[in-house]
């Protein structure tokens, strides 16, 4: 499955694509146990998303201008850069899967012991974002609301400017 | 240092770099905000990738399961994605605003309608 996104990075011309790419990462969160990311990426990532871009094709335009040169060197060296500095901060993490990596030792296990009996819920996910984190979900709400005013700000000036 | 158990990081690096890459090469601003999902779900990867554990199963409790993988990091990433979709709407909105002052949504032309504007005075 890896593979397959690696095989895509090359080809994301469209719009279509990422969305694809969003789907394609949804099944990786479910082979890595995270099937509650997995299904809000399918319908955020995967849906929402493709459907603003259209939109925002439909808006604008559907075609990239024609570049002369496909590779650029300046910034190819950056990413390179980057991505080697990043290759060689890897050295130090812990394997994948690893149960003894200290991600897993600090207060995760008191939430899958105590939680369940707490709130009676037994999804961890669940219950750890409205029991434990309740007011973190409200900020992520505010954010979703100050986002969707903003759209609308924008919006509605194009249209009045279009109007004009 | 196990190398060949690193390899999750260095999908995610790749990944993460292409989408880097996109952004600050491609002109198109529609293409950079894909770049920019990109780089985003990549991050989403690295974080539920280190949340994975061997033989663990989905963090809901049933019993006859002894090993679950991490929660928390899922939990963090939910919210993450929610606040990306929220970006994403922003400067897609932000691009059709562009697109109606400047008529182009290609970075190099409205720079050059820019210039021209201050050479104009």
């Amino acid at each position: 499955m890896a593979l397959g996104i690696l095989h895509m990075r090359n080809l994301f011309a469209v719009v279509m694509l990422s969305g694809i790419y969003s789907l394609i990462s949804a099944g990786l969160f479910v082979t890595m146990d995270a099937v509650d990311v997995a299904f809000t990426e399918a319908a955020v990532g995967g849906g929402i998303a493709t459907v603003l871009m259209l939109g925002t094709l439909a808006l604008t335009t559907t075609r990239e201008k024609f570049v002369k040169s496909d590779l650029q060197i300046v910034p190819l060296v950056i990413v390179i850069a980057t991505g080697a500095l990043l290759i060689y901060a890897t050295f130090d993490m812990p394997s994948f899967g690893d149960p003894a990596a200290p991600i897993h030792h600090h207060v995760v296990p008191r939430y899958i012991e105590e939680g369940p009996v707490r709130t009676g819920i037994p999804n961890v996910v669940t219950f750890v974002l409205a029991s434990y984190r309740g007011y973190d979900t409200m900020g992520e709400l505010t954010v979703i609301f100050t986002a969707g005013v903003g759209v609308m700000l924008l919006l509605a000036l194009a249209g009045r400017r279009r109007d004009d | 240092m196990d190398i060949p158990g690193l390899y999750n990081y260095w999908i995610v690096i790749v990944l993460m770099m292409t989408g880097f890459y996109i952004v600050i090469a491609r002109g198109n601003l529609i293409k950079k905000i894909v770049g920019l999902n990109i780089f985003q779900t990549s991050v989403f990867i690295l974080y539920i990738s280190m949340g994975k554990v061997d033989g663990g199963t989905a963090p809901i409790i049933a019993e006859g399961v002894e090993r679950y993988s991490n929660p928390l990091p899922h939990v963090l990433i939910l919210t993450a994605i929610v606040v990306g979709i929220a970006t994403t709407a922003l400067g897609l909105a932000l691009i059709v605003r562009i697109r109606a002052a400047y008529g182009t949504i290609e970075e190099d032309e409205i720079h050059a309608q820019n210039t021209m504007k201050d050479a104009d005075g």
